[in-house]
């Protein structure tokens, strides 16, 4: 008996119980549209994650002001400026091995025509963009000249060029932050959302030396002092010996005795993605393996109903085998009956959990990941379930004998 | 010789209890031949046929069909001669109630690897020589008794066997169906296939050319009958 008469059967018999096959695929529905969809949904954070690791680079370490107390009681980081552009400087000069990029923050409104922005201002170095990987998309960086002259040029984010320019083009615009004029010389790439889900590309960079001379002025306490120094350390060097000299060295500096806690912060920030893409790969472990319990659920399911059925055509086994079908011809029938049954559900789950992701991504704003492997992983399972699932119930008709089966009341 | 038996004998175990359903059943039968089966209720006719069909097994005892001992054979052995060398009707006609009557009578080439073109035309003759040719795609719920019936023997003749089995095939018919049905196991039977049928009813019997009667589980009385009755002559005269 051919494949796709079997087929033929089996699609009757299924159809012949409508509602009853409709109920039963819905626990493979279910099961598989649930995988999809949370594969989908790990996978999206892990993307995230991956992302953000690229973005960042694998070799960048962050200086903060600021100190941990032995006590645990942490001060607020940067609130204290206890880290300085000389810090910057002694750690590029002694540590040959690291770039770094001192930066100061404030918080300004940014005027440009009648747009007007609240934003964050960045006085940075001429190696910020280099450090923290971030290119330009049109324009100009800072050079040393920007530096010595503390001239009023601004590179934008892509936010802030949006807020205030809209399409038309930036570059060579002036844009008075804090009432300072100052000209658009450089439009930053698109960096997307940081670690803790802020909006990076909602800045102004400016030279360092401007942000604290024309901008910022008395209110920064030290003229040095700077919120943080980003680091990037040279490609294969080791970054816990990176880490362990730059300590070093700052506690050096800032004459801190042994005992004394930093007094800066000090994070390998690629070490903390990679501890969030390992949680994340666990999570899409653990939310697929929850998702196949339901499939496991459907797969009884099957078998339930398809033991039913046997029960419930047994005089059909019988006349079958009295007319000359075999042992393996009834277990091929009701095994196909079995898969079709849990193929079917699984095609319907895919497109369920398809569009569940889709609904999950636009409606929860979470970033979902449809992946071909999930969609051939829950298409094979789903087969798996129904040939496991289906085997005992068919082995079960085809080895009834003819003559019982077409006695049975 | 088609059919040769030797203290065929068929056991069922009910628990502790024992039921001897047939207790040393010796028979020949000859190609061409008309058989009917008597005997009364639970004499172990159905069991006989079952053992002649290979649907069943016997519990000791020889059995040869058209001249190879059936004994010590696997299921799929006895699955191939039930496919090609018998063909069964029994009195509750047991069509498949979602197929047509087409579907029905090819079931039995299919699980025979017979191709579709040859099936369909092998169905759909043996469909016309029932007269069921407008009812080819009709589902057994939309056939009356007697059409299923003959459905069902079309179903049974479609691979061409040797032998016919048939277990009171007309117990759920009308008189005048049963007689209908018994003109075309006659014809059948003239045109040279082996007819074994079990019946309860006198009037059935005598259309056969043998009448064999069970009692308890053995042979009591084995006969030829010397005038068989012509069916298809009563069903004119009937209608006359
Ligand atoms: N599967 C079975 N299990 C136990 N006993 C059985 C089984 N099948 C038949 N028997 C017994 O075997 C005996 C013969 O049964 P069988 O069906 O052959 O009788 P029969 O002559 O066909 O009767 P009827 O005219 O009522 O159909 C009966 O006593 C019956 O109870
Ligand atoms: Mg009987």
């Amino acid at each position: 008996m051919n494949l796709w008469l079997t087929m033929r059967v089996a699609l009757r018999a299924l159809a012949a119980n409508r509602l009853r096959s409709g109920l039963t695929m819905l626990g493979i529905i279910i099961g598989v549209g649930a995988v999809i969809t949370m594969i989908a949904v790990g996978a999206g954070a892990q993307a995230r994650v991956e992302d953000q690791i690229k973005g960042l680079g694998s070799n960048l370490i962050i200086i903060m002001s600021g100190s941990v107390t032995s006590g645990g009681a942490r001060m607020g980081s940067g609130s204290s400026f206890t880290i300085s552009e000389d810090d910057a400087q002694v750690l590029m000069r002694e540590i040959p091995e690291l770039i770094s990029a001192p930066a100061v923050r404030g918080g300004v409104q940014v005027v440009a025509g009648n747009a007007n922005w609240s934003t964050a201002m960045f006085g940075v170095t001429p190696e910020y963009p280099e450090v923290r990987q971030w290119g330009l998309l049109s324009g100009r960086g800072f050079d040393t000249n920007d530096m010595t002259g503390a001239t009023k040029v601004a590179v934008l984010g892509q936010t802030v060029a949006k807020a205030l320019f809209g399409d038309t083009d930036p570059l060579d615009q002036v844009i008075r932050i804090r009432k300072v004029p100052f000209t658009v010389v450089g439009v930053l790439e698109r960096k997307g959302q940081s670690l803790f889900g802020q909006d990076q590309d909602d800045v102004v960079l400016v030279p360092l030396s401007s942000a604290r001379k024309r901008v910022l002025g008395g209110l920064q306490a030290k003229q040095r002092a700077v919120n943080t120094i980003w680091v990037k350390v040279r490609e294969g060097y080791d970054m816990k010996v990176a880490e362990g000299q730059i300590r070093d060295l700052l506690r050096q500096r800032h004459r801190l005795q042994p005992g004394q806690d930093d007094d800066f912060y000090l994070r390998n920030l690629s070490e903390v993605l990679q501890a969030q893409e390992a949680s994340s790969r666990i999570l899409t472990l653990l939310l697929a393996a929850v998702a196949s319990v339901s499939l496991l659920v459907g797969g009884i399911g099957i078998m339930n109903i398809m033991l039913v059925s046997v029960t419930e055509r047994t005089r059909e086994i019988g006349l079958r085998m009295a007319v000359g079908a075999r042992g393996n011809d009834i277990l091929t029938q009701f095994l196909v009956e079995a898969v079709t049954l849990s193929l079917v559900g699984g095609f319907v789950g895919i497109v369920l959990g398809a569009g569940g992701s889709l609904a999950i991504g636009h409606f929860a704003g979470w970033r979902t990941e449809l992946t071909t492997s999930s969609i051939v992983l829950a298409t094979g399972f789903a087969a798996v379930v129904g040939v496991f699932f289906g085997y005992y119930p068919a082995r079960k008709a085809a080895r009834l004998s003819p003559i019982e089966a077409l006695r049975y009341e | 010789m088609l059919i040769r038996t030797r203290e065929l004998r068929k056991e069922y175990s009910l628990g502790a209890h024992r039921v001897q359903a047939i207790r040393g059943v010796s028979i020949g039968i000859d190609t061409g031949e008309f058989v009917a089966v008597m005997g009364p209720s639970g004499s172990g006719k159905s069991t006989f046929m079952n053992l002649l069909g290979c649907l069943d097994v016997p519990t000791s005892g020889d059995y040869e069909l058209a001249g190879e001992p059936v004994e010590h054979r696997t299921p799929d052995e006895l699955a191939a001669i039930r496919n090609r060398r018998v063909g069964f009707v029994f009195q509750g006609f047991n069509l498949l109630g979602r197929a047509n009557a087409l579907e029905n009578v090819e079931l039995p080439l299919i699980y025979a690897g017979v191709a579709a073109a040859d099936r369909h035309r092998r169905a759909r003759a043996r469909l016309a020589q029932m007269g069921l040719t407008d009812r080819e795609h009709h589902l057994p719920s939309q056939l009356s008794g007697g059409q299923q019936q003959r459905v069902a023997i079309a179903r049974a003749l479609v691979t061409d066997p040797v032998l016919l089995l048939a277990d009171e095939p007309t117990g759920a018919l009308d008189s005048r169906t049963s007689l209908e049905i018994m003109a075309l196991f006659q014809e059948l039977n003239r045109q040279g296939i082996t007819v074994v049928l079990v019946t309860h009813e006198r009037d059935i019997a005598q259309f056969a050319r043998r009448i064999v009667s069970f009692r308890d589980g053995l042979i009591a009385d084995d006969r030829a009958n010397a005038a068989p009755g012509d069916a298809h002559r009563l069903l004119e005269e009937s209608a006359a």
